[in-house]
C-alpha cells in the first residue's frame, strides 16, 4: 500500500511542474505586456522600461520561469498590484466559500443521484427508470447558467422564498449563510445528479447481473441488503470516480454560479481578477487550482485502493 | 459453458425493439431542429430581419407585435433578429472549435493508438496537463490574455477540446488495430500511412464525428457560459449567452429576454447531445464488436 | 414410501429473444427423495441450468415459467416473495459453477459466511463466527479463523469454490442444488471438491442435484441420472441401470465422448456430430433425429415421449432404443 501510494506520488510531480510550466507560458507568451496593463494609459515608454526591468521582465523566458517557480515552491506566488493582497491572502480569504459551495453542490446531487439511480437499478426498464433516464439526459443539455436564471426567477422573484444574491460567513449567522447557498449549491447540484445517476445505475445494472448476486439472492439475504451491500459497494468505486472527476467541473461551475449569485469564493475573485486584468492574481489562481485538481485525482485514486481490496493488495 | 444460457442480460432481451423506435421519432425531431438552427443561422443575412444591433430608445422591452415578432430588448433591439444572428455566433463557435478538436485530438489518437510505445506515452501525458485545468478556468484565462474575439475564443476551446477526440480515437484505434483486417494488411506489407489511411482512419471516423456532435454541444454551452459573464464574444455582437446574461437583469419585468434565447440554447444543445448520443451507440467499435 | 422432497411437475421455461421466443425447459417432470442424489446431464445449452434456476426461482426477469415445482409441500412458483426467501439459503442451497464470480469481490469471506447464517438462523455475531469457523474446517481450508477477514482474491479456485460450499452448507439445507461445481476448477481439484460434496450430502443427511455435462461426474455419486437434451429429460434412471443398459442414442454418444484411460493414445474421440437444434425453432420430430445413427422416418415426424420398457424406474423418450446385450462398467 505505501509503495503504491510513493509511486503514485512520484507520477504526480511531472504532471505538477507541466502545470506550472503551461500556466506560466500562458501568462508570459501571450500578447499584452504585463507593465503596459498595470502602468495604464499613462504610462511613458520609460516608466515601462523601469518597470519590466523591477519586475524582471527583461531577462530570458527560461529564467523567468525559473526564479517564478522557485518563489511558487517557497510558498510565494506574487501580489496584486490592485489590492496589493498576496496571492495566497486572497485565496484563502475566499476558499470557505467555494468549498462550501461545492461540498453542498456535490452533497445535494447525491442526495439525488444516488437514489435515483438505484431505484433505476432496481427496476431497470421500468416507467420509473424511463423517465428517470430521461430527465437525466435532458439535465445534461442544461448549462448551470441556465438552470440558475430558471431558480432566480422561481424562487426569488416569483415566490420570494430565497434571496437572489448575497453572502454572510457561516460563523456570523448560520442560517442566512445557508439561505444563501441554497440556490446556488442547488444550481451546480442540478448539474450534478445527471452524470452521478447515469453512471452509478448502469453499473449497478451491470453488477446485478453478477453471478454473486444469484448467490445472494439464493443465500435469502433481504433485498435491501442484496441492493445496498451486494450491489452498491462494488459500484461505489465509480462513485468516488466519478465524485472525483466532478469536482473539476464544479470548479468550472462555481466560477459562473458564484458570479451570478455574488458569493465571494475563488470563482469570483478569478473572474474579478480578469475584469479588472489582475494578471498576478490570475495567474496564481489559475496555478493553484489546477493543482488542487490533480491532487484532488490523487485523492480519488488513493481512495480507489481503499475501497477495492483487489487494488490494495496489488493485484490490478 | 452453462452460464451462457443465463448471461443473456434483462436489457438486451427485450430492449432493441421498443428503444430504436422511441429514440428513432427523438432522433429525427432532433435533427430538424439542428438543420432549421443550422439553416436559419447561415441564411440570416439574407432573411429579411431587423438590424440586430438597431438600437430604439422609445421602444425598449416591447412587447410581441406585427413589426417585432418577439419584441424588443431592453436596448430597443428586435428580439428575434438577435436572436437568429446569436445563432451564427454560437454555431460559428459550436462548429469550428470542435474541428480543431477533431483534426488534432483525432490525429494524435490515431498515431498514438498505433505506434503505442515513447510517442504514445508523450500524447497521453501532455493531454493529462492539459486535463488538469478545469476547461471553464482554462478558457476564461486565455481569453482574458488573448483578448475577447470570435477567433480567439473558437481557438481555446478548440484546444481544449482535443483531449477528448484524442481519447476517442486512440481508445477506437486500440480495438481495431488488433482485429483480423489490420493484421492481415501488415503481413502483406502495407505501408505505415496506407494502414493509418485506408484501414484505421475510415473505421475510427465514425466514433469520432458521433463525438463530434456531443462536442458541438458542450462548445456551445462553454461559449454560453463565457457570453453570459461578458467574456465571450464582445458586444454589441448577439450571442445566446450574452443575451441571457442581458436577460438576467429585467428577470422581474421581461423574463421573456432571459428564457427566449436560453429556451433556443437548451432546444439546440439536447438536439446534438440526442442526435451525438444515438451516432455515438450506433458507432461505438467496443459494442459493434460484441 | 414417503412423499418427494422436491417435485418438478411440468415445468416450462420460455425466453423472449429477439429472434422469438426460446423454450429453455420444455415441458420436464423430475422428483427427488430426502437425502438421495440426482445427477442431471446434458451438454452446453440443454437447459439443465436453466431448471436448476427454475427450480431456485433465479430465472431472469423476462423469462416465463409454467408448471409446479413442489419443495417439502409448498409451491415454489406460487411461494411469496418473503417466503421464498426466508427458504432460500435455509432450506435451499445452491453452488454454481465458477467460484471466480460467485463470490462477491468487495465483501470479505467472513461476511458473506456469516450474513446467511445471521440471516436464517438466530444466532449473535460471536456464535454466527464460531460456526463460520466450524463450517470452513469441515469444508478442508486450513487455518479458518484467517480465513474469516480475507477477500476473494486472495484465495484459489478450489478455495473458492470450498468456501462457496461451506456457504450453502451453512444452515444445514435438505436440499443443495450444485450446478456444474467442477466445470471450472483444475481437473486436479475436480475430484476433490465431488467427494467434499458426497461426504458431506452423506453426513448432513440431505438431498442434492449435481448438473454437469459429464455423465463421468455423476457415475459413482448420483443415486439417480436424468439426461436432458434440447429442454427435454430424453432418458432417467437409476444410475446403476442407466450404465447397465442405456436406451436413448444421444445418451450412448454423451457416455463415448468421455476418454477413458483404456483407450490407445490419439485415438480420435467419437464427438457428437453436428449442433443441438436451434431452441426458437422447434423441430416436430425428435430433437436429437439429425444427429441420430439409429433415426428413422418417425423420428423426424412425431416427438417420442418418455416412457419405461422392462423396468419401471428407467424411462426414456426414443422410437429406436438401443438394446445392448452387455452392459458398459461406469
Amino acid at each position: 500500500m505505501l509503495n503504491f501510494i510513493v509511486r503514485r506520488l512520484l507520477a504526480m510531480l511531472p504532471v505538477l511542474l507541466a502545470v506550472s510550466l503551461l500556466t506560466f507560458l500562458i501568462a508570459s507568451l501571450l500578447p499584452g505586456d504585463l507593465a503596459l496593463v498595470i502602468l495604464g494609459d499613462q504610462a511613458t515608454p520609460e516608466n515601462v522600461a523601469a518597470l519590466r526591468r523591477d519586475m524582471g521582465l527583461d531577462q530570458p523566458l527560461w529564467w523567468r520561469y525559473l526564479s517564478w517557480l522557485g518563489h511558487v515552491v517557497q510558498g510565494d506566488l506574487g501580489r496584486s498590484f490592485r489590492t496589493g493582497q498576496t496571492v495566497l491572502q486572497a485565496v484563502a480569504e475566499r476558499i470557505p466559500v467555494s468549498l462550501q459551495l461545492m461540498l453542498m453542490a456535490e452533497f445535494i446531487g447525491l442526495l439525488i443521484g444516488v437514489p435515483v439511480a438505484i431505484a433505476c437499478a432496481a427496476r431497470a426498464g421500468g416507467a420509473f427508470d424511463r423517465f428517470m433516464t430521461g430527465s437525466a439526459f435532458a439535465m445534461l443539455s442544461m448549462p448551470s447558467f441556465l438552470t440558475a436564471i430558471l431558480l432566480i426567477y422561481l424562487f426569488a422573484v416569483e415566490l420570494r422564498w430565497l434571496p437572489a444574491t448575497g453572502y454572510v460567513p457561516f460563523t456570523e449567522e448560520p442560517l442566512a449563510n445557508l439561505r444563501f447557498f441554497v440556490l446556488p449549491a442547488l444550481t451546480l447540484a442540478l448539474a450534478e445528479w445527471p452524470g452521478i445517476m447515469r453512471v452509478l445505475r448502469s453499473d449497478m445494472i451491470a453488477t446485478l447481473q453478477e453471478d454473486y448476486i444469484a448467490l445472494a439472492k439464493a443465500k435469502g439475504l433481504k433485498p435491501s441488503r442484496i441492493l445496498f451491500v451486494h450491489a452498491l459497494k462494488p459500484s461505489s468505486l465509480t462513485l468516488v470516480t466519478v465524485t472525483g472527476i466532478n469536482i473539476g467541473r464544479l470548479l468550472g461551475g462555481t466560477l459562473i454560479v458564484e458570479s451570478i449569485f455574488a458569493l465571494p469564493g475563488i470563482g469570483r475573485l478569478l473572474v474579478g481578477a480578469i475584469y479588472t486584468r489582475d494578471l498576478v492574481i490570475l495567474q496564481g489562481v489559475v496555478l493553484l487550482v489546477a493543482c488542487g485538481f490533480v491532487i484532488v485525482n490523487f485523492i480519488v485514486d488513493m481512495l480507489y485502493a481503499v475501497l477495492d481490496p483487489r487494488i490494495r493488495h496489488g493485484h490490478a | 459453458m452453462a452460464t451462457l444460457e443465463l448471461s443473456v442480460p434483462d436489457e438486451e432481451v427485450a430492449a432493441p425493439v421498443g428503444r430504436q423506435r422511441k429514440l428513432g421519432l427523438l432522433f429525427w425531431i432532433a435533427s430538424a431542429w439542428v438543420a432549421i438552427i443550422l439553416s436559419l443561422a447561415i441564411l440570416a443575412p439574407v432573411l429579411p430581419l431587423q438590424n440586430p444591433v438597431d438600437m430604439d430608445m422609445l421602444e425598449r422591452r416591447a412587447a410581441f407585435s406585427a413589426e417585432h415578432w418577439l419584441g424588443t430588448d431592453g436596448l430597443g433591439r428586435d428580439e428575434l433578429a438577435r436572436l437568429i444572428f446569436g445563432a451564427r455566433v454560437s454555431l460559428t463557435v459550436g462548429l469550428i472549435a470542435p474541428m480543431i478538436g477533431l483534426v488534432v485530438g483525432g490525429a494524435l489518437g490515431l498515431l498514438a493508438g498505433y505506434f503505442r510505445g515513447r510517442f504514445e506515452t508523450l500524447v497521453v501525458g501532455s493531454m493529462d496537463v492539459l486535463l488538469a485545468f478545469p476547461p471553464l478556468i482554462f478558457a476564461l484565462a486565455v481569453v482574458a490574455y488573448l483578448g475577447q474575439s470570435v477567433p480567439n475564443l473558437t481557438i481555446v476551446l478548440g484546444v481544449l477540446g482535443i483531449p477528448a477526440f484524442m481519447r476517442v480515437a486512440r481508445a477506437a484505434t486500440l480495438t481495431l488495430a488488433r482485429r483480423e483486417f489490420v493484421i492481415a494488411a501488415e503481413a502483406l506489407g502495407a505501408s505505415h500511412a496506407r494502414i493509418l489511411l485506408r484501414e484505421l482512419l475510415p473505421n475510427v471516423i465514425l466514433p469520432l464525428l458521433a463525438f463530434f456532435l456531443l462536442g458541438v454541444a458542450v462548445t456551445i454551452v462553454v461559449e454560453g457560459a463565457l457570453s453570459f459573464l461578458g467574456l465571450g464574444v464582445p458586444p454589441p455582437m448577439p450571442s445566446w449567452g450574452s443575451m441571457i446574461g442581458e436577460g438576467r437583469d429585467s428577470l422581474d419585468v421581461a423574463p421573456r429576454l432571459a428564457f427566449l434565447p436560453a429556451a433556443a440554447l437548451f432546444a439546440t444543445v439536447l438536439a446534438f447531445n440526442l442526435v451525438g448520443d444515438t451516432l455515438r451507440a450506433l458507432t461505438d467499435p467496443r459494442q459493434g464488436a460484441l | 414410501m414417503t412423499a418427494p422432497l422436491l417435485t418438478i411437475e411440468d415445468v416450462a421455461v420460455e425466453l423472449p429473444t429477439p429472434r422469438g421466443n426460446l423454450r429453455a425447459v420444455d415441458h420436464v417432470d423430475l422428483s427427488l427423495q430426502a437425502g438421495r442424489t440426482l445427477g442431471i446431464v446434458g451438454e452446453s445449452g440443454c437447459g439443465k441450468t436453466m431448471l436448476s434456476r427454475a427450480v431456485l426461482q433465479l430465472l431472469p426477469k423476462k423469462a416465463k415459467l409454467t408448471g409446479r415445482v413442489m419443495f417439502d409441500g409448498e409451491d415454489l412458483v406460487r411461494l411469496e416473495a418473503e417466503s421464498l426467501r426466508r427458504l432460500r439459503g435455509r432450506d435451499l442451497a445452491v453452488v454454481f459453477q465458477d467460484p471466480m464470480t460467485s463470490l462477491n469481490p468487495v465483501l470479505t469471506i467472513g461476511t458473506q459466511l456469516m450474513e446467511t447464517i445471521q440471516e436464517h438462523l438466530e444466532l449473535d455475531a460471536p456464535a454466527a463466527k464460531a460456526r463460520s469457523i466450524e463450517l470452513l474446517a469441515a469444508v478442508g481450508i486450513p487455518a479458518p479463523e484467517q480465513r474469516l477477514a480475507q477477500y476473494p482474491h486472495q484465495c484459489s479456485g478450489g478455495m473458492r469454490q470450498r468456501i462457496a460450499i461451506a456457504i450453502a452448507l451453512s444452515c444445514e439445507p435438505k436440499l443443495l442444488i450444485a450446478d456444474e461445481p467442477t466445470t471450472a476448477l483444475d481437473v486436479t481439484i475436480q475430484a476433490q471438491i465431488l467427494d467434499l460434496l458426497a461426504r458431506e450430502q452423506r453426513r448432513r443427511h440431505m438431498a442434492m442435484i449435481i448438473i454437469t455435462h459429464d455423465l463421468g461426474v455423476v457415475a459413482g455419486r448420483a443415486d439417480e441420472v436424468a439426461v436432458m437434451y434440447a429442454g427435454r429429460v430424453v432418458e432417467r434412471a437409476p444410475t446403476q441401470a442407466l450404465f447397465k443398459r442405456m436406451h436413448m442414442p444421444y445418451t450412448e454418444a454423451l457416455l463415448a465422448a468421455i476418454p477413458k484411460l483404456e483407450t490407445a493414445p490419439h485415438t480420435p474421440l467419437p464427438a457428437i456430430s453436428g449442433r443441438p437444434p436451434d431452441p426458437t425453432r422447434p423441430l416436430k420430430g425428435c430433437s436429437f433425429a439429425p444427429r441420430c445413427n439409429y433415426a428413422g422416418g418417425r423420428c423426424h415426424e412425431a416427438k417420442p415421449v418418455l416412457t419405461s420398457a422392462e423396468m419401471a424406474e428407467h424411462l426414456y423418450a426414443c422410437f429406436h432404443p438401443i438394446r445392448m446385450t452387455e452392459g458398459i462398467e461406469a
